[in-house]
């Protein structure tokens, strides 16, 4: 339409253009800080209700014996040796869990036939709470690695199974019919066309399933574990160090929000076409 | 969207500096269109008939337009021709010689894959072909649009990468149904001058399917009007190209056409027409 507009127009939408650039440094800058206000706000009460006397720090303690803690853990190299296997049974567990999801997502996406087969059968697993099966997992792989990452695993496969297969199916029927009307067919129309199409919402199901997979670790490392963030908070509670309690429990927050990050980061390189995701 | 106005000096293509403007392309074939016959062609969707026993032939590089109300089979006519539906009776003769023809379809939505550039989905089917891709990008005046996504751009132009991945094929038959439908009055004039122009310049063989009966006269050789799957006008509109649209036989055959589609009285129309 611009060869219709007159001139003047056009310069002047280039000058608004220019000005609302100069005040977004500023609006970036606050919408930078702006999610920190309410947790610096908590934690700067909570110091001063321990300091006032109204926090037992048998119940509560203050942030600064938290930090304390946190240093020592560290420094002692202790926290790194947790959180190294905490982090390893996340992502292997992720990564055996979210992998099958995604191949049978796929499978059944993209196959009648698949689907009859294993559909009704998933769907029935996929009503099993991943940690009613804890006891049945002891019984079965018995208390160190495998257990735990099977538990890891089946509870991160159904968000990415549904929503691969649900990608698949709601692909643009439109978008095929016109591929397959320029000659897609086989590999190239499910690479440039199906793929792409499923892709939002399998990272939907990887973003579901990265938060999801802290839950079920920290249960997981109850059953007996010998390392790990939930056995140096079990620990810790034997021993009423409620200090180092709070530095796991602030550890998984911090790993959750990582997690987090990167899922939007994937969304942001995978989907960078799609202006909701710009 | 900048339309150059090189599009629209059609008389332009007979300057040899023309050709050259579009040097990657290779140079089209003289007259491309291919025949096209029906015979017979009968559609059901369950109980109901869509098409019923439709006879229709195309000279090659004839345009013809497809007219009729919503639901009169127009579209199934021209999905059967481009082979997405198959008709249950009949017969579709494309071309004359044994080599499959080269039929391309334009939708009423651009159907652009949103996750390619512009370019990409100009070249789909013809990966190899970016240069080719370019030069007829630029045809339809959005060269420098090449890198964008789809969802930058506004519909009129979305159509119009549509229109350039169509051309890229080489169509001896381009099917159109509908594809200005959803595009403001202002955009869809100019993009019916394109079509036009690059009609007369290449010379394939065209059918429009469309509720626009203005955009029919504007366009078409020949209009074709449908009713409850059955055609029951085949109007010739002899009138010069370009077209002016406030020209009285424009304006007699519009109203002869309208009344048809309505079915006024003769006398009525002539009421109206007066």
């Amino acid at each position: 339409m611009a060869a219709v507009l007159p001139q003047p127009l056009v310069k002047s939408t280039r000058k608004a253009a220019r000005k609302g650039a100069g005040s977004a440094v500023g609006r970036t800058q606050s919408s930078v800080l702006a999610p920190w206000i309410l947790p610096v706000l908590l934690i700067a009460g909570w110091q001063a209700a321990s300091q006032l006397g109204w926090l037992s720090s048998r119940i509560l303690p203050e942030p600064w014996a938290v930090a304390k803690a946190f240093w020592t853990l560290a420094a002692s190299g202790e926290l790194w040796v947790h959180l190294r296997t905490s982090l390893w049974r996340a992502i292997s567990g992720f990564a055996i869990g979210a992998g099958l999801g995604l191949a049978l997502g796929l499978l059944t996406g993209s196959f009648r036939r698949a689907e009859t087969l294993l559909d009704t059968t998933l769907q029935m697993v996929r009503n099993i709470p991943a940690l009613a099966l804890i006891p049945l997992v002891i019984l079965w792989f018995g208390i160190d690695e495998t257990a735990k990452l099977f538990l890891l695993a089946v509870g991160v496969f159904f968000p990415v199974y549904l929503n691969t297969f649900h990608g698949i199916r709601s692909a643009d029927q439109g978008l095929i019919e016109m591929a397959r009307s320029y000659g897609l067919s086989g590999w190239p129309l499910y690479r440039d066309v199906i793929l792409p199409a499923a892709l939002p919402s399998i990272l939907v199901g990887v973003r579901f399933s990265l938060g999801l997979v802290w839950v079920l670790l920290i249960v997981a490392e109850t059953i007996s574990a010998q390392a790990g963030i939930g056995y140096m908070t079990m620990n810790a509670r034997e021993f009423l160090q409620t200090d180092v309690v709070l530095v796991g429990i602030l550890l998984y927050a911090l790993l959750g929000k990582a997690a987090d990050l990167l899922s939007r980061g994937l969304e942001k390189r995978f989907l960078r076409w799609n202006p909701a995701y710009r | 969207m900048n339309i150059s106005t090189a599009l629209f000096d059609v008389p332009g293509l007979s300057r040899p500096g023309r050709q050259s403007a579009s040097a990657c392309a290779p140079a089209p074939a003289k007259r491309q269109g291919v025949s096209l016959a029906l015979e017979g062609l009968s559609k059901s969707f369950g109980e109901r008939e869509v098409l019923k026993n439709v006879r229709l032939e195309l000279e090659p590089g004839e345009f013809v337009a497809v007219v009729g109300r919503s639901g009169c089979g127009k579209s199934t006519l021209l999905r059967a021709i481009a082979g997405l539906e198959t008709a249950d009776e009949g017969s579709i003769a494309i071309g004359k010689g044994a080599i499959g023809a080269s039929i391309r379809i334009m939708f009423q939505e651009a159907r652009l894959l949103p996750w390619k550039t512009v370019l990409e989905n100009v070249a789909l089917g013809l990966p190899r072909s970016l240069n080719a891709a370019a030069a007829t990008l630029s045809t339809v005046g959005l060269a420098e649009r090449a890198d964008d996504w789809p969802a930058e751009l506004s519909g009129g132009q979305r159509q119009r990468v549509a229109l350039a991945r169509a051309l890229l094929h080489e169509p001896q038959l381009l099917l159109l149904d509908e594809p200005l439908g959803a595009l403001d009055a202002l955009t869809r004039i100019e993009m019916q001058q394109l079509i036009e122009a690059l009609w007369l310049q290449r010379g394939f063989t065209a059918v429009l399917v469309t509720h626009d009966v203005q955009e029919a006269l504007a366009l078409a050789d020949r209009v074709v009007l449908i009713e409850d799957g059955r055609i029951t006008l085949d109007l010739k509109v002899d009138l010069p190209r370009p077209r002016a649209r406030g020209n009285a036989a424009f304006a007699a055959l519009e109203q002869r056409l309208l009344g048809s589609i309505l079915h006024q009285p003769e006398a009525l129309r002539q009421a109206a027409a007066a």
